[in-house]
């Protein structure tokens, strides 16, 4: 009995030696300020910053390759932060959000052939160039909705993603993931957008869709700095765009959005900026 | 005595019987040719006329840019009035030539007849080139690339492909049987430029008169006729070859690489048509069938002729077709409408009613293995299916997407209608992104 307790006790001092000195000598030095920034950091390795993970962009800030503004899902707050550990000036990135440039759903836009394959938008635009007669409309099958890590889209029930303002971190997974580049990084304070994707004629956008942009340059001539025209597809100037919302009642086929009045028919989300109306 | 086939496949109804006792008829020309530039596989054309240029029949009207690349041809003598996008059997627009036929279907006057025997195997192979020749079982790969295999590696054997095995077609048992002579005079000049050992016509066993005829045109000639077991896909290159020859194609390797070159039939008859007689390929056998049009023929029609033309001629519909599929049900493109032109793989036209569409909901794997039994390249489908769908690229490609031939036999068998072979060629799409991506 007693020379049981004593050799394993004698074992397990002689262990705990070796392994107390392997751990000193073998000891992996971390900078704090890594370790730190991993505190502060959101944890939902979305890569959005272009690095493996979190932990991959805490590594790049603390050796330099990285500079602390490039985390969307964090906003101005975590930049500030991470600039404090880092001891550097933090220039903080103006938040983004992604919108689907796009209202034409099932009813509102007309198909090229019914779809019966696999519910993923890259498949379906394989195929003779996706079922929607648009060219650059939402395909509506929700490749973007599966991709967001923060459950900040919704699919409607005639079949259109729509982007919560508010859940959007601006981590841009669903615009990499978007076969049809119809969804946007934007500016969070531009409420007002072109929600039209088309560079067709637009005898040709009246032909597929009651809701495309027809290049008809009103909005243009009401608000002259705030709207571009492209290829027959207006957009909106984000820089100089305070006085877009003057043109959403000209425009003939309702194609101009302010989502701080409402999002897209069908959406469940709730504009969150209303006390606009009651300060005025 | 036990015919030669190959591990695992289908017995899809073969619904040959519309049309594979029905001579080879002529279609009439349109009012309008659709030409397009891009054919084959590898790099389009590029067009080489004019808006308002008459053409003869047979003129290049689009030149070939790079090595995997053929010209095209007018497919009659006419005038040109448009090079533009129009629809095409890919589903996006793409470039054509557009030709409006002037009646008199002449043929361009600097095609000549040459005696193959004064030719090298270079010139023949270069003849085939300016036919415009691809592969005619429908992937339309161009044949002067197939025949010129690197050095180090010979063909000791040529294949021919007689097999047919997607159901509803018979434009290959009708080549057989009415122009065996064309198709056999093929054999032998693609026998001189690869200076193969071993010819074989593989035919599968339900053509027993095409086999008949051909044995005994043959009889004398050193080619084998090779009786196959009924299956799909018994005409797919790997599946043929090892019925043939007992030898499996390396994954990611080409049938070069154990020695063996296969051709279609079709593709044999139009070396012929091009070395003999100079004349590039501007028509095709394509067997108009299914259960929504009125009168299912095998037609002789020219590249460019419109759907809905050969619907036309054809009795025109029974009722509106739930389904247009351009080449056989299994592996055939489906189409958004009737106005495209039918191109050199154009091997047949089906039209399916709404009725004859079976689109059952997709219910879960019960890991009963069908497709695991079924697959000609035994892969496992429901597993590669299932990265594939969560897109985990490198496990779709650890698990050989890329060898998938995508004849869809496991979504054929699948008795929880998963859509496989859908998934796995989405899977392999990200794969080929993916390697895209890393060269970029």
């Amino acid at each position: 009995m007693l020379a049981a307790i004593l050799s394993l006790g004698c074992i397990g001092m002689v262990a705990a030696i070796a392994l107390g000195i392997a751990a000193k000598k073998f000891a992996v030095e971390v900078d704090p300020r890594e370790l730190a920034a991993m505190e502060v950091l959101p944890g939902i390795n979305c890569g959005a910053c272009g690095f493996p993970g979190c932990a991959g962009y805490a590594k790049a800030l603390v050796t330099g390759k990285a500079e602390p503004n490039l985390c969307p899902p964090g906003g101005a707050e975590l930049m500030t932060k991470l600039a404090r550990i880092l001891g550097v000036e933090a220039i903080v990135m103006a938040r983004q959000t992604a919108v689907v440039l796009c209202q034409g759903d099932n009813r509102k836009a007309q198909l090229k052939f019914r779809y019966l394959g696999l519910e993923d938008c890259n498949a379906a635009q394989r195929i003779a160039g996706g079922p929607k007669a648009c060219p650059g409309g939402c395909l509506g099958l929700a490749s973007c909705q599966r991709a967001c890590p923060f459950d900040a889209i919704e699919m409607t029930a005639d079949g259109l993603a729509v982007i919560s303002r508010e859940k959007c971190t601006g981590c841009r997974k669903c615009v990499a993931v978007c076969p049809r580049d119809v969804i946007r990084m934007t500016p969070y304070e531009s409420s007002v957008h072109v929600m039209c994707n088309s560079h067709d004629k637009g005898a040709a956008v009246r032909k597929y869709c009651q809701v495309g942009c027809i290049g008809c340059h009103i909005c243009h001539k009401t608000v002259p700095e705030a709207y571009k025209l492209e290829d027959f597809l207006a957009t909106v100037v984000y820089e100089q765009d305070a006085q877009a919302f003057e043109a959403i009642p000209k425009c003939p086929t309702k194609c101009i959005r302010d989502f701080n009045e409402g999002y897209p028919e069908g959406s469940t989300f709730l504009p969150i900026n209303n006390d606009k109306s009651d300060a005025a | 005595m036990k015919l030669r086939t190959f591990k695992g496949g289908i017995h899809p109804p073969d619904n040959k019987h519309w049309t594979s006792h029905k001579a080879i008829e002529d279609c009439p020309l349109p009012d309008e040719l659709v030409v397009p530039l891009s054919q084959h596989i590898g790099a389009p054309s590029v067009a080489c006329v004019e808006v308002g240029q008459h053409v003869a029949k047979g003129q290049e009207i689009g030149s070939a840019k790079g090595f995997v690349s053929v010209p095209v041809h007018a497919s009659t003598s006419g005038e040109v009035v448009a090079i533009e996008n129009r629809p095409h059997p890919f589903g996006t627009p793409l470039p054509a030539v557009v030709i409006k036929p002037d009646g008199e279907d002449s043929w361009s006057s600097n095609l000549q007849f040459t005696d193959p025997g004064s030719l090298t195997s270079d010139e023949l192979i270069e003849k085939v080139r300016q036919a415009g020749v691809v592969g005619m079982g429908g992937a339309a790969f161009p044949a002067h690339v197939k025949m010129s295999p690197p050095p180090e590696k010979p063909i000791h054997t040529l294949l021919f492909n007689g097999v047919e095995c997607e159901p509803y077609l018979t434009s290959d048992h009708r080549m057989m049987l009415e122009e065996s002579e064309r198709v056999l005079q093929g054999v032998a000049l693609l026998q001189y430029v690869y200076g193969a050992e071993r010819v074989v016509i593989g035919i599968e066993a339900n053509k027993p008169d095409a086999i008949a005829l051909l044995k005994k045109q043959c009889a004398d000639a050193a080619v084998e006729i090779l009786p196959l077991q009924v299956k799909y896909p018994q005409g797919a290159e790997k599946q043929l070859i090892f019925a043939a020859t007992g030898r499996e194609v390396p994954s990611g390797g080409l049938p070069m690489d154990v020695g063996v070159a296969v051709h279609n039939v079709s593709t044999a008859a139009a070396v012929t048509d091009a070395v003999m007689l100079g004349r590039p390929l501007i028509e095709r056998v394509c067997t108009v069938t299914g259960p929504a049009i009125k009168e299912p023929k095998n037609l002789r029609i020219r590249i460019g002729m419109s759907l809905s033309h050969l619907v036309e001629v054809c009795g025109g519909l029974v009722e509106e077709p739930g389904k247009i599929i351009l080449g056989g049900p299994m592996m055939g493109f489906t189409q958004v409408g009737l106005d495209v032109p039918v191109i050199r793989g154009s091997s047949g036209l089906l039209l399916l009613r709404e009725e004859d569409i079976a689109n059952s909901p997709e219910g879960p794997c019960i890991r009963c293995a069908r497709c695991v039994q079924a697959c000609p390249m035994n892969l496992m489908p429901t597993t590669i299916a299932a990265y594939a769908r969560r897109d985990l690229v490198e496990e779709t490609e650890e698990y050989c997407a890329m060898d998938c031939i995508e004849c869809g036999s496991c979504s054929y068998v699948c008795p929880a209608s998963i859509p496989l072979v859908q998934l796995i060629r989405h899977g392999k799409a990200a794969v080929l992104a993916k390697k895209r991506n890393a060269l970029l």
